[in-house]
């Protein structure tokens, strides 16, 4: 590892990173995901073996919350049924910007095995809140959901979170001028 | 006790109330029973002594083209026998009266045939919807029932 | 000089106002999406509603469109954490019916890994058992061994958590050659572990003061209210169906049933569910060990498999013993493909029906704990 040679020995060859601050505030925005978990169903179990022993998923530095305010992303494990739905969709009103979802196993990517006869499941739950990682399977083995949220912090670090900045504050002027006329 | 002897037992006390005992079934036999009376016939099999069902195994309702129905088995703890029960009811009056009193164990079961089938348990205290939402319309369990398309905005079908 | 003065109340006659708070659907200690609305006088319960149906998955409408074998999958996802006893139930229900004998061989099999699955379901209600009562290590240690089962489910079906193993009639496929070692080497590891959470947990004395004299559920009112498996039994009553009414080969193994005896407090507890939950994977640990002695070697799985599954007309009711409770299934034939009517009895449903009546009084900490002694899976209880 290159980086870690540096630290070990700054004043050799100067100890000094050049990067840009998009790429610096991704890397701890993707290094440090806390999560709301949302354990429904079979698939929750699988979840509950990954934050276990032998998978470890605390090790992404990924730390569960029971709470949607301090959530980076939230993960659905688990069919959707529409008693749930409404629930779900005000976690994730609740939940504060840049926020991100992975769908976990078939059923909340599709309705699964229930999507013919199941008069009570959603079927995906794309149909409600917007879904960034699909992770298939039913259910996904633990090493599926590690790979998924893999792709999420992927996902993170190409971010482009300034030249979004910008877009929104253009868009806010262009909005004010609108509305002044 | 074997069926026969249930069956007798009952026959005595409740005469007409009491249909006919089946027992060319593969597996088990049953006995039908009116609803009218089945409260009493109930209370009979749990507080005689000879017969001391006390316990409730299962109560599902059944959906036939015509008619609805209920199946109680029981069992017995202590004497090791076990029955089995059928009420039937007509489609445009399905009511039951509610063994929940009886067997504290009903009282989820009877919701969940309510709830599934439409049938209306007569004395239960809370005779309301137990897995579907609250406000959903119709009985899915019935044959002749159709999905909704929406349910609050959402699309229901695949 | 001070005098030590006590204040005499009679606390149960002060009036106040009553609190409704709503635990759930989606909380991290209700084991899944259950929705409790409780009412708190103080800190202390006064009633519980249980509000379910948040994972209703159409188990029985979707049974009624699907064959006879293609219903497995879905008996699998009722209770997804003991398939294959599920499996077994619904399995048994059909062969019944339709009067089929299946070969040695698969009996045993299904035995051991319904044994198997039962060790691996206690491990998760102990487990999270602790965590709802405040122990974190039990949790990691259970869940280190449970996946040395899974394994062993991996390596003979394919699937870690749903199997689609028992068809009727037979098996998927055959085990593996080293399956009977690496079986018996899981059943030292387990009573290794067991071991380890007897010192740790279960006589810890926090762990006592959090769970004895608990949620106590006297033997009658758990008869009334139809429960069964650790929670009947850890009521006193000596009543399991592998014995009472045994099913499969359960008759040739000599094993004990578990009761729950009040040691640390009274008989009915949260502890003693939980012990009898303990003391039950021991007995499990012993059919497998002596089902695997009697295990033939030779022998086709698949021989009895009929070529097409066509019950006749009539209806059964079979249960079986779960890890939770008996779970039975009531099925309808009218002699076609597909099953008139399934209703499956499920275990939690029952069990969970027993909750207002043995939190009310305690406090709303105590609730936390009946509930996860109950032991229940929403998946099951909504199916």
């Amino acid at each position: 590892m290159g980086l870690l040679d540096r630290l070990d020995n700054p004043y050799e060859t100067g100890g000094i990173i050049l990067g840009t601050l998009e790429d610096i505030l991704n890397w701890g925005r993707s290094k440090s995901d806390w999560y709301l978990h949302f354990g429904l169903a079979c698939c929750a179990i699988e979840f509950m073996s990954m934050n276990a022993s032998h998978f470890d998923f605390m090790r992404f530095g990924i730390i569960p919350r029971a709470t949607p305010r301090q959530a980076d992303f939230i993960m659905i494990t688990g069919t959707v049924t529409l008693k749930m739905a409404e629930r779900i969709k005000v976690l994730w009103e609740q939940m504060a910007e840049p926020k991100y979802c992975i769908s976990v196993g078939s059923c909340a990517n599709s309705g699964g095995p229930y999507w013919q006869y199941g008069y009570h499941v959603l079927k995906g739950v794309d149909r409600i809140i917007p879904v960034h990682v699909y992770v298939p399977g039913c259910p996904p083995r633990p090493e599926a959901m590690e790979e998924g949220m893999m792709k999420l912090q992927k996902l993170i670090d190409q971010q482009a979170i300034f030249r979004k900045r910008q877009k929104l504050a253009e868009e806010e002027k262009m909005f004010a001028n609108q509305s002044k006329r | 006790m074997t069926i026969e002897e249930i069956y007798s037992v009952l026959k005595e006390k409740f005469g007409d109330s009491i249909g006919e005992l089946v027992t060319n079934q593969p597996v088990d036999p049953y006995i039908n029973v009116l609803p009218d009376k089945l409260f009493e016939i109930c209370l009979e099999l749990r507080d005689n002594p000879e017969l001391d069902f006390d316990y409730l195994m299962c109560l599902s309702g059944v959906d036939f083209p015509e008619t609805l129905q209920v199946v109680y088995h029981l069992y017995s703890m202590k004497k090791k026998h076990k029955i089995v029960l059928k009420v039937t009811v007509p489609k445009d009056n399905p009511k039951v009266p509610s063994v929940e009193k009886i067997w504290r164990s009903a009282d989820w079961h009877e919701r969940e045939a309510y709830d599934l089938f439409g049938i209306i348990f007569e004395g239960h205290h809370n005779l309301v919807r137990i897995l579907l939402p609250y406000d959903w319309e119709g009985h899915p369990l019935r044959k002749d029932y159709k999905e909704p398309e929406t349910y609050h905005g959402m699309r229901v079908p695949y | 000089m001070t005098t030590t003065r006590f204040i005499d109340i009679d606390f149960s006659k002060i009036e106040s106002d009553r609190m409704r708070l709503n635990v759930g659907p989606q909380h991290p200690s209700t084991h899944g999406v259950l929705r409790l609305e409780v009412e708190l006088d103080g800190e202390v319960v006064t009633n519980v509603i249980p509000h379910i149906g948040y994972l209703h998955r159409c188990f029985e409408k979707i049974s009624e469109n699907m064959n006879y074998q293609q219903v497995i999958p879905y008996v699998d996802r009722m209770d997804y954490i003991s398939s294959m006893n599920n499996e077994l139930a619904y399995v048994m229900a059909v062969e019944k019916l339709m009067d089929i004998k299946v070969p040695e061989k698969v009996e045993y099999i299904r035995v051991i890994m319904s044994e198997l699955n039962r060790i691996a379901n206690h491990q998760i209600a102990v487990a999270t058992f602790g965590l709802d009562a405040g122990a974190f290590t039990p949790f990691l240690y259970l869940f280190r061994d449970r996946e040395y089962i899974l394994w062993i489910f991996e390596k003979a079906s394919g699937g870690r958590l749903l199997f689609n193993y028992f068809w009727v009639g037979g098996l998927a496929n055959d085990v593996y050659p080293t399956f009977k070692e690496d079986v018996l080497n899981i059943v030292k590891q387990v009573r290794k572990t067991n071991k380890e959470i007897e010192d740790l947990l279960i006589y810890n004395k926090i762990f006592i003061d959090r769970t004895a004299n608990v949620g106590v559920l006297p033997a009658d009112v758990a008869i009334n209210y139809g429960c069964s498996g650790p929670v009947l039994r850890g009521s006193g009553v000596q009543f399991d169906l592998r014995k009472n009414e045994p099913y499969s080969i359960y008759d040739r193994f000599d094993f004990e049933i578990p009761i729950g005896k009040g040691e640390v407090g009274t008989v009915g507890d949260c502890w003693d569910r939980n012990i009898v939950r303990m003391r039950e994977m021991e007995q499990s640990c012993r059919i497998i060990e002596l089902a695997i002695a009697q295990m033939p070697n030779e022998g086709d799985v698949q021989a009895a498999i009929p070529k097409k599954i066509r019950p006749p007309k009539g209806e059964i009711y079979f249960r079986a013993e779960n890890p939770k409770g008996e779970l039975g299934f009531y099925i309808i034939s009218d002699g076609k493909d597909k099953p008139y009517r399934v209703k499956g009895r499920a275990p939690s449903f029952v069990n969970l029906s027993v909750l207002p009546e043995i939190s009310r009084g305690y406090l709303f900490a105590d609730l936390i704990v009946i509930l996860g002694s109950i032991d229940i899976v929403l998946g099951e209880v909504d199916r």
